[in-house]
């Protein structure tokens, strides 16, 4: 599961950061900053999917990579 | 015409009126109908007004700076002055390009690790506000929960954060009232220096000459490529957070708090499953989103079929949007731990509030703090809850009877 982060989208709502803090940081202006590159770790698909769920900006996509067959 | 002699509203669909007391009341089933059968309602009062319902209107205005201009948020009969009596309050009131450089300047003050600090003297605020209706508490156990204690949080927060002295707050509450809650409705003079500018001007003289470390102190010593901002700027934002910070989030407790009154078995769940608490936040802000913003027509544009004029009001129910169910599942119910929540209580876009990391954390502390100390309460009278007219409803009368009074040690007698 690969996660990406469009910061043009990315308004500062924070809740990515509230939910899935292992995934994203904010900056000192309070806009998301994306703590990993690329392939998300087994156990945070679950916040990752949270966290774009719940942002209002739709700046958070998930692609996966092998759909389970 | 507004005002005390407003006619009924008997179409919502071409005739209706955001600050009737029959909207305030009843608005979720206002916009559900006007979803279901007219998703862009129309006006002529306030010289002309929209009303759009779902949220795919009310996201795509939000993100069109170039037909939409926030010059004015606030629907009134008078053109926009944005809030009066300071013409000028960015960044509110700002469109591109001004706007990203107003907001960029109080970004850092609002982010999530700047409020941090601002948590602990909240929540001990809170606690201390709660002891002493307890403390206070009749023998009917009947408290009002909206005036006695949601409505002091966000004053005291924001004294706080401007650094002026707590005891201001009552002053505060005054200046909301005069200038949003009765805008339009009141003609009696206010004494020069009873004014909310007057009172800003002069604290901004005050540290004039001390520096301070306060936000005030902080915008004092801002620049706009190596310009100090006028004081006009300065006090324009100090008005904007007055307003915006206060009686928004008063608003979004007293819902809450309003919600949970009717459901024990919600505040049971809460209490025993506090990790639950970030969702059921972000829930009852959706549910009960305080904030309509507004914007003037800057450019002649179709929306949902209709033609908007350029001048013509628009405004931007995000209570609404948050209701609509082509947006969100069941959004008529309150669902605590709802994972899927895109709301729009913020607003979306380039003026998604600023202020929204301090409103979410004394949501939460305020909320939290309550539970703690009142696991149980219900509504004392359903029917003697208030809601506030015009862009920012929540209640402002609520009256509630607490069953429990908990087991904190400092409460009970401890005056
Ligand atoms: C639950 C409480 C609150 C709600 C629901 C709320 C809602 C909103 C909404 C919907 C907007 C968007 C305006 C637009 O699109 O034109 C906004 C903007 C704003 N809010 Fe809040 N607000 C709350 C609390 C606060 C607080 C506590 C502060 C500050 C202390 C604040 C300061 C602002 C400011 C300065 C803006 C303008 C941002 C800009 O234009 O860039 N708000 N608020
Ligand atoms: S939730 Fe979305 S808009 Fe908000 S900070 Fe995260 S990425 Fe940005």
């Amino acid at each position: 599961m690969k996660i990406s982060f469009n910061r043009e989208a990315c308004q500062g709502h924070n809740r990515c950061y509230l939910l899935a803090p292992e995934l994203f940081d904010v900056d000192d202006e309070g806009y998301a900053v994306l703590l990993v590159t690329g392939d998300v770790p087994e156990q945070l698909h679950a916040k990752a999917q949270l966290a774009v769920d719940n942002c209002p900006e739709y700046a958070i996509t998930l692609t996966e990579e092998n759909p389970p067959a | 015409m507004s005002g005390p002699e407003r006619c009924p509203v008997t179409d919502w669909q071409t005739d209706f009126d955001h600050t009737a007391p029959e909207y305030a009341a009843d608005a979720p089933a206002i916009w559900q109908e006007l979803r279901e059968t007219c998703p862009v309602a129309h006006s002529d009062r306030f010289g002309g007004t929209w009303l759009p319902t779902r949220h795919e209107d009310i996201s795509a205005i939000a993100h069109d700076t170039e037909h939409f201009t926030s010059r004015g948020v606030i629907v009134s009969v008078l053109e926009p002055q944005v809030p009066a009596p300071v013409g000028y309050a960015p960044p509110i009131s700002s469109d591109p390009p001004f706007h990203q450089v107003a907001r960029s300047l109080l970004l850092p003050a609002f982010a999530p690790k700047a409020i941090r600090p601002i948590e602990a003297p909240t929540r001990a605020f809170c606690a201390q506000l709660i002891d002493q209706i307890l403390s206070d508490l009749p023998a009917s156990g009947v408290v009002d929960a909206a005036e006695q204690y949601a409505q002091h949080i966000p004053v005291r927060v924001i004294a706080h954060m401007l650094g002026v002295p707590a005891e201001d707050g009552d002053r505060f509450r005054g200046f909301i009232h005069r200038i949003l809650e009765m805008a339009g409705q009141n003609d009696e003079p206010v004494a020069p220096d009873e004014t909310m500018i007057h009172y800003i001007f002069t604290q901004i003289e005050k540290r004039r000459d001390e520096p301070s470390d306060d936000l005030i102190g902080f915008l004092l010593q801002a620049e706009i490529e190596g310009v100090p901002l006028t004081d006009d700027h300065v006090g324009g934002t100090i008005a904007l957070i007055l307003l915006a910070g206060i009686d928004t989030t008063w608003s979004a407790i007293g819902a809450s708090i309003w919600y949970l009154a009717q459901h024990p078995e919600e505040c049971a769940r809460l209490i025993a499953h506090p990790e639950l608490m970030p969702f059921a936040v972000e829930e009852m802000l959706r549910a009960f989103a305080p904030v309509t913003m507004a914007r003037k027509v800057s450019q002649d544009v179709e929306l949902g079929g209709k033609q908007l004029h350029e001048g013509d009001w628009v405004l931007l129910p995000f209570p609404s949007a948050n209701r609509d169910p082509e947006f969100f599942e069941n959004p008529n119910e309150v669902i605590l731990d709802r994972e899927k929540n895109r709301h729009a209580a913020f607003g979306l876009g380039i003026h998604r509030c600023l202020g929204s990391n301090l409103a979410r954390m004394e949501l939460t502390v305020a909320l939290e703090e309550w539970l703690a100390r009142v696991p149980e309460f219900e509504l004392a009278d359903p029917e003697a809850v208030l809601w506030s007219t015009g862009q920012v409803r929540g209640p402002r009368k609520l009256p509630i009877r607490i069953l429990d009074p908990g087991t904190s040690t400092t409460t009970m007698g401890a005056r």
